[in-house]
């Protein structure tokens, strides 16, 4: 191990992690966003909206990023609209979450027994004020565990931005494998960073997870 | 007599087809207590949540002073904070506290003051013993305790009138006794409700008039002493013979 390469190159992985951070934070943010939205759609069984929403579902589970990826980066500019990779990567990030996170809302939303819709609406509110003090409250509650779930997995998806020449942690990484065939330290490098970006939600997770299981609402 | 508040008027409700409320009639005044009895299945619930729009009707009308729900049309958000439903699994919002349950809709839908809300909800609270349990969440109560918050949330929207759907059906006979005081409480303090029950000492405790229903049809009605001490129609009577068989059953086994 040699820690002189490491010290070295510790900056540009500093700069590549805040990269894959920064991608990821606002590409899962934008997948709560369309996930929430499809979810409601799918609730109130919105004609035409909820077919558009299942083959969205379907299209964006069964491919994989990289070709997601491939369509935006290199599909986009075809049909005139020119994106940086970073935009790109962001949209491929929040049309992969927002199927996944989509589902795990949904799964919430069909934990709320429909009586509690009732007995909302027998204290006069509207569906709308249902939805947002009622409803939407302990669906996302329920959804957190595979909300947190699908937060590692894109983030952990965030690797393959380095095929649209994104300078994330795995093309920083590769990079410097080919230059310098320093492969052990690189590697080293890499996992730490990963680590420390992903080790934390996790945590959070398990706490979470272990919450709602043995407590629930008011513990 | 007082006057009239409530008029259900020609009603009719079917499921796919199927009638369940057939031309149904009903009247309930001011300050009255009208209890619904009856064999499961014969529409009881249903005929509550028509009356709160829960339930889309076919043809006829339910009135409320100046508000009515006829079929597809109603403004029922503004019927429903008129009409305060309390259901058999209390169905409290599991995410909020006991106080949060009560304050929500006043607070949100009526957008009256909070602090009013809330001491007005702590009296009722400390009425029905339930004063500090105020934030804890409804999964630390008992059956009961929700219950009676549950009635208490209903409570606090000031209701012209209250509907009870069989609200002591699912909970331990130790409990039973505490909801029903409640209850009659709110009997003494004049309240206008309408009662479905399977109590039939309670009933006849609390009811000013009671209808027996059968088959989506008011088959007989009248005074306490009348429906159970002298009912007129067969069906009537061997729907109350049963619960005098299941009594002296009860007894026999304990
Ligand atoms: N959502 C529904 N769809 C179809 N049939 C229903 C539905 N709800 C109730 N029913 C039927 O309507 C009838 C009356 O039900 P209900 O009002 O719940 O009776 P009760 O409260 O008197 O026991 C029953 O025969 C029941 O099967
Ligand atoms: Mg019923």
């Amino acid at each position: 191990m040699n820690w002189e390469y490491i010290q070295k190159y510790l900056p540009m992985y500093e700069k590549a992690a805040l990269l894959t951070l920064k991608l990821g934070v606002i590409g899962i943010l934008c997948a709560i966003l369309i996930g929430l939205c499809c979810a409601v759609i799918l609730y109130y069984r919105v004609p035409v909206f909820k077919r558009i929403v299942a083959v969205y579902i379907e299209l964006s589970r069964n491919t994989p990023l990289l070709v997601q990826l491939f369509f935006i980066y290199y599909g986009l500019p075809k049909i005139g609209i020119a994106t940086s990779a970073e935009v790109c990567g962001i949209a491929g990030l929040a049309f992969l979450g927002g199927s996944y996170m989509a589902e795990s809302f949904r799964s919430g939303f069909e934990a709320i027994d429909k009586i509690q819709e009732e007995s909302a609406a027998s204290l006069g509110m509207n569906s709308h004020q249902i939805m947002r003090y009622v409803i939407l409250p302990q669906a996302v509650s329920v959804s957190v565990p595979g909300f947190l779930a699908n937060i590692i997995f894109l983030l952990k998806e965030t690797s393959v931005f380095s095929a649209i020449s994104l300078m994330d942690l795995m093309f920083t990484a590769k990079d410097l494998i080919g230059l310098y065939y320093k492969t052990t330290e690189s590697l080293v490098l890499l996992v730490f960073f990963y680590l420390i970006i992903l080790l934390p939600v996790s945590l959070l997770g398990m706490w979470v997870e272990r919450r709602v299981r043995y407590a629930g609402f008011g513990a | 007599m007082e006057e009239t508040i409530l008029t259900v008027n020609h009603l009719k409700k079917e499921y796919e087809g199927k009638p369940i409320l057939n031309d149904l009639d009903l009247e309930v005044k001011k300050g009255e207590v009208v209890v619904i009895i009856g064999p499961s299945g014969c529409g009881k619930s249903t005929l509550l949540r028509c009356m709160n729009g829960l339930e889309q009707i076919q043809s006829g009308s339910v009135k409320l002073r100046e508000d009515t729900i006829e079929a597809g049309a109603g403004n029922l958000v503004r019927i429903r904070q008129k009409i305060g439903m309390v259901f058999q699994n209390y169905e409290l919002f599991p995410h909020l506290s006991v106080l949060n349950n009560i304050l929500l809709a006043p607070t949100k839908v009526q957008k009256r003051d909070k602090k009013d809300v809330k001491e007005e909800a702590l009296k009722l609270l400390d009425r029905v013993g339930l004063r500090d349990k105020a934030d804890s969440y409804p999964r630390q109560l008992s059956g009961g305790q929700k219950q009676r918050v549950a009635i208490v949330r209903a409570l606090c929207m000031n209701p012209e009138i209250l509907l009870f759907d069989e609200v002591t059906a699912a909970l331990d006979p130790e409990m039973v006794r505490e909801v029903l005081d409640v209850m009659l409480e709110l009997a003494k303090q004049k309240r206008t409700m309408v009662i479905v029950t399977h109590e039939m000492q309670f009933a006849q405790a609390v009811a000013d008039r009671v209808l027996f229903i059968d088959q989506g049809k008011i088959l007989e009605e009248g005074t306490p002493e009348e429906i159970f001490k002298h009912p007129k129609k067969e069906r009537t009577k061997q729907f109350l013979n049963i619960f005098q068989f299941k009594k002296v059953e009860e007894r026999k086994i304990s």
